[in-house]
């Protein structure tokens, strides 16, 4: 069986800045050839013996991406018994990622959770008793893209594509339902109308295109939830962080009224703050929304800061949501250690048995944030927190979904421009519907069917 | 011995579309073959509209031929009007559809049924099968007597149980007025299978003299004859046509409708069955598309030595006193008189999900069905799966692999595969749309698709199939010759392009690419192309798709290549899903209940996601690696 070609970064994203990008199948060496260029630019990849390593440059166009050594491993003397090709970048996750991107545009596809070992597996590379671990390398890869795919697209990103989509589906629904009855509904002067509603479909969807470009498609980075009573400061940590010139990466209000995001960088580290009370109110989240809610965000977090107000006894709801957090990453902020101290660093390790890091800070006075800035570092670095790199791939395939849409889309306007008959406009519009439904995780079962018979009265 | 008891090898149940095809093809298999009917005068009977084919349901009809069926072959000696559909639309969905004279149609099967060798037919009504473990040995008649069988094929229609209703006057009888078929269904429930209960109706019959066709628009057929069957001569079919006529409803006819709803069965609650969206009844259309002031009204013939007309786009269940008054407001219509009335009938049929691709029961053995009974509406659907039902009893029989067509394939792939892998709560309708492939699934190439596997499977003659072979060769050199011949820019080539409003050539190009422009076709071609072969029409006609739809085309068949890699991936019968790990509860139940054959049937299935086909992937993998070693 011939496989298309895949690929992914293969190594944990870290700041280390080393990475390894891997593609495999039929076309892998060919793909990185395209852009793929040595010192004295001569030497081609697909000239060279299996198993040997090259130096050189990813190159976009013109641009020098990352400096590079590359791997080469013919079929079948490779992990997935397939051609493979890794990439070995240096400059970090910034260039890691677009290394990525650009493999992909040049052919590769973004790979499927756990699709390098299902291949390994399918071709016989994996013996049968490393069978069952296959099985769950796939369901767990999955179940992060499933969650990353869904959760972490952003809520006016998901609303958008469910809105074209719609208007796709409308148009499709109108064509087949006039192909299909024809002597009751007429196509006659149509593509002038499906001319400019997809010339509109296609500007959204381009518009998303670039913004996945910025990153603004999923949240990227630890996903920290800043969690605290509304008396314990958490308003004046967050405001705190950010008013402390952290550079502010992204700042997206969202379509529902109060969700706010923020991401920044912690000298390199990106955090990306998500809370659903929005992170500049001040409202307290957990007896507002309630300590099930706190714990629903804590659990789809990478880190947690749990902040406690020093000049107040702890009461229930902070020994439950503490308890639970024990399950999580997370570190305790002692707020308003400027206030003369009611409960203390040793109390709460007391209370918490030491299962977290506890620091005394004062947001008023901006005191002791670089010891939460040190901790995170160091958690990070220890290899404590690691936001887990399956989400650069969700995103490289969110994009490469939006770019089949995009195409898809340009497909049916050279269609209208070349003067085909209306049945050849559907096949594109259906393709486009069906990459977009891929982001949002949807199917196209039986929309259209269902469309037309709902819009159209059919038939005899 | 009190009794009949006899053997013969397929017993078909049934004598309508699916019926026919179904003993046509097992006798024409030299299988020993009964067919039952409720009433022989009532062999092919259309009890609904009066026509054949129709957008995509032509092309069912195409591909029935092409395989060594009856029913185009049928149609082109009965029709009485002839219509390309969409003809101003892509080759794909152009779609033939004939009017056919019902009662020439229904003897004119008769009579072919009748001259079959191996082929009996017989009045009278089956009611019990008999299982023995799981494998069907025979059918009971309502007589008593016993036939037994190798296998057998239900094509019951909506015959099974049939309730005929209208307003508040509800009959127990099949379609027009015959009887119907009250105790096979218990049998079948006996024997674990799980039926459904479905509705369609009919719109009322008037008759001709007293319609006044001044205030219609007349609808004539087409100039130039197709014929449905790839064997019928064109030249032997061009003959006189009847006409239809169009008319349209108004605000006083809905208005009628409206204020007798609460009289509708359908809205009361008398009726139980699920009915089709796409072919709505007129009150139907009236609540649900409540902003429409109009809708169209198509008077067609019932055939040419009848007076009936049936009243296309108004079928109804309404009371009789409703149905005058709401015929008699439409233009035209203001004298109606009515021979029948319009009704809606209910029927037992079943959930197809319990049958494999190739129509027979996954738990009982030798036990096949077709049509209505599988939840499906129309002639041609039934046809279709009529003869592929009878294919693979016949090759049940001889111990042969079925026979089945996939969704790249054929239109019958699409709907058979549509009924056994989906969840179908009403009748279902063919559609282009259902076909992912349709580029390729064309009406036009029905014979270059399917006659070779025709051949194959024994119901295409060598003669047939030889003229086949020849025609092939003919498109392939052809198209490889213009994809080949320059043409240069000079003076009369300039010029030529201009007249057809095509803009000139800076340099030489093949004639391929001129025929690829808008503006242009193959015809057009001619007259610079003095090294053309003669060709006939059915020859040029592909020649001109092939290369002008080229991009297209080539992109469906890699779409095709892609899905026939899981299509190819077979799931064993030996597969307990409930040993496969990780597979997700909901993915585990659906893969039980449907028992796919294929992995690629597998992830069509509702609520199998990705994953769990990749999970399932490596299970058969891990499975097939043991049994290895083993």
């Amino acid at each position: 069986m011939k496989n298309d070609t895949i690929a992914a970064i293969s190594t944990a994203v870290t700041n280390s800045g080393i990475g390894i990008i891997r593609v495999s199948g039929e076309q892998a060496i060919s793909v990185v050839d395209r852009i793929y260029r040595s010192k004295d630019s001569k030497k081609k990849l697909s000239l060279q013996p299996s198993h040997t390593i090259h130096y050189g440059f990813i190159m976009d166009g013109e641009e020098v991406i990352d400096e590079v050594l590359v791997s080469l491993m013919r079929a079948p003397k490779s992990y997935t018994t397939e051609d493979v090709v890794e990439i070995n970048c240096h400059g970090g996750i910034y260039s890691l990622r677009r290394v990525l991107d650009t493999v992909i545009r040049h052919g590769a596809r973004p790979a499927e959770p756990g699709e390098f070992t299902k291949r390994a597996f399918l071709n016989g590379r994996i013996d049968l008793s490393q069978a069952e671990a296959v099985i769950d390398v796939i369901n767990a890869k999955n179940e992060f893209a499933l969650k990353s795919s869904l959760s972490q697209l952003k809520g006016s990103v998901h609303e958008k594509i469910v809105c074209q989509r719609g208007k796709l589906l409308e148009e499709l629904a109108f064509i087949e339902a006039a192909l299909d009855d024809p002597e009751h509904i007429s196509l006659d002067g149509y593509e002038g109308k499906l001319e400019q509603e997809t010339e509109q479909i296609l500007r959204e969807i381009q518009a998303l295109i670039r913004s996945a470009d910025n990153g603004h498609i999923i949240k990227e980075g630890i996903q920290t939830v800043i969690l605290g009573k509304p008396n314990a400061g958490k308003s004046s940590v967050l405001n705190a962080l950010l008013q402390e010139e952290r550079a502010i990466v992204t700042e997206v209000a969202g379509t529902t009224r109060d969700v706010l995001e923020a991401a920044f960088s912690l000298d390199g580290i990106l955090l990306n703050l998500v809370d659903t009370a929005g992170i500049r109110a001040t409202e307290d989240l957990v007896e507002k929304i309630g300590v099930e809610k706190a714990k629903e965000k804590a659990e789809q977090a990478d880190l947690v800061i749990y902040v406690v107000d020093s000049s107040t006894e702890p009461d229930e709801n902070d020994r439950e949501i503490m308890n639970f957090l024990t399950e999580k990453k997370a570190i305790i902020l002692l707020n308003k250690s400027d206030l003369p101290p009611v409960t203390t660093v040793e109390t709460i390790e007391k209370m918490t048995g030491k299962a977290f890091p506890v620091l005394a800070v004062s947001a008023k006075e901006q005191k002791g944030l670089d010891l939460l800035e040190k901790q995170i570092q160091e958690m990070f670095y220890d290899g404590e927190v690691s936001f887990n790199d399956e989400i650069y791939i969700t995103n490289a395939r969110q994009k490469e979904a939006l770019i089949r849409a995009e195409d898809s889309l340009k497909k049916v306007l050279l269609s209208i421009e070349n003067q085909m008959p209306e049945d050849f406009f559907s096949i594109d519009l259906m393709d486009a519907y069906a990459s977009l439904g891929e982001i949002i995780g949807e199917s196209v079962g039986e929309d259209l069917v269902n469309e037309i018979f709902a819009k159209f009265c059919m038939g005899k | 011995m009190n009794r009949v008891e006899e053997y013969v090898d397929v017993v078909v149940v049934g004598a309508g579309h699916a019926g026919c095809e179904a003993a046509l093809a097992c006798a024409r298999l030299g299988m020993e073959t009964l067919m039952f009917t409720v009433s022989v005068d009532s062999i092919a009977l259309m009890p609904c509209n009066p026509n054949i084919g129709g957008s995509s349901k032509g092309h069912l009809v195409r591909e029935v031929d092409a395989l060594g069926g009856e029913m185009g072959k049928n149609i082109d000696r009965t029709f009485i009007q002839s219509k390309m559909l969409n003809i101003s639309k892509g080759p794909a969905v152009h779609s033939l559809r004939a009017q056919a004279d019902k009662s020439n149609y229904s003897r004119s099967m008769r009579r072919v049924l009748e001259q079959t060798d191996h082929l009996q037919i017989k009045q009278m009504e089956v009611t019990e099968l008999i299982v023995d473990k799981q494998i069907l040995t025979g059918v009971k008649t309502l007589s008593g007597a016993f036939y037994h069988c190798k296998a057998a094929i239900l094509c019951t229609g909506t015959y099974l149980k049939a309730r005929c209703i209208y307003g508040d006057v509800s009959m127990h009888t099949g379609p027009n007025g015959l009887q119907a078929a009250d105790y096979l269904t218990d049998s079948l429930v006996k024997n674990g299978v799980k039926m459904y209960r479905f509705k369609t109706g009919t719109p009322a019959r008037i008759a001709k003299k007293s319609i006044d066709f001044s205030k219609m628009e007349e609808q004539k057929g087409d100039e130039t004859i197709v014929p449905f069957s790839f064997t019928t001569d064109p030249e032997s079919i061009q003959k006189e046509q009847v006409s239809c006529w169009l008319t349209y409803t108004n605000e006083k006819t809905h208005e009628i409708i409206r204020e007798n709803l609460d009289r509708s069965p359908l809205f009361s609650g008398v009726i139980e069955g699920t009915g089709p969206r796409y072919c709505p009844s007129i009150e139907d259309k009236v609540v649900r598309f409540s902003d429409k002031p109009k809708h169209q009204v198509f008077i067609e013939p019932e055939g040419i030595h009848t007076d009936e007309m049936y009243i296309d786009g108004m079928s109804s269940s309404l009371p009789e006193d409703v149905q005058v008054r709401m015929y008699r407001s439409v233009p035209g219509l203001e004298n109606a008189q009515i021979v029948r009335n319009a009704y809606a009938i209910e029927y037992d049929c079943i959930d197809a999900r319990q049958l494999k691709l190739s129509l027979e029961f996954k738990t009982i053995s030798g036990l096949f069905s077709a049509g209505q009974f599988n939840g499906s509406s129309g002639y041609e659907e039934a046809a279709a799966q009529g003869l592929i039902a009878g294919i693979n009893a016949a090759r049940k029989i001889q111990k042969k692999e079925p026979f089945i067509l996939d969704r790249s394939e054929a239109y019958i792939g699409v709907l058979i595969d549509d009924l056994v892998t989906k969840e179908n709560l009403e009748p279902y309708r063919m559609m282009t749309s259902r076909a992912e492939y349709r580029l390729l699934l064309r009406q036009d190439n029905a014979d270059i698709r399917l006659t070779k596997k025709g051949h194959e499977i024994g119901l295409i003659d060598d003669c047939r199939y030889q003229k086949l072979l020849r025609k092939e060769r003919e498109i392939e050199q052809e198209v490889s010759r213009l994809e080949k011949t320059y043409i240069g820019a000079g003076k009369n080539i300039q010029d030529f392009l201009e007249a057809h409003g095509s803009i000139g050539l800076r340099s030489s190009a093949t004639f391929a690419e001129l025929i690829r422009r808008p503006e242009l076709s193959y015809e057009i071609l001619a007259e610079i192309d003095p090294g053309r072969p003669v060709l006939s029409k059915e020859v040029a006609d592909q020649v001109n798709i092939l290369i002008k739809y080229d991009g297209y085309l080539q992109r469906q068949l890699r779409q095709v290549e892609q899905f026939r890699k899981l299509e190819k991936k077979e799931i064993p019968d030996f597969v307990n899903y409930d040993d496969v790990p990780s597979l997700r509860i909901e993915a585990r139940q659906k893969l039980k209940l449907y028992q796919p054959s294929s992995i690629g049937q597998a992830s069509r299935i509702a609520g199998v996601s990705p994953a769990d086909i990749s999970v399932l992937l490596v299970y058969l993998e891990k499975e097939r690696q043991r049994k290895k070693y083993e």
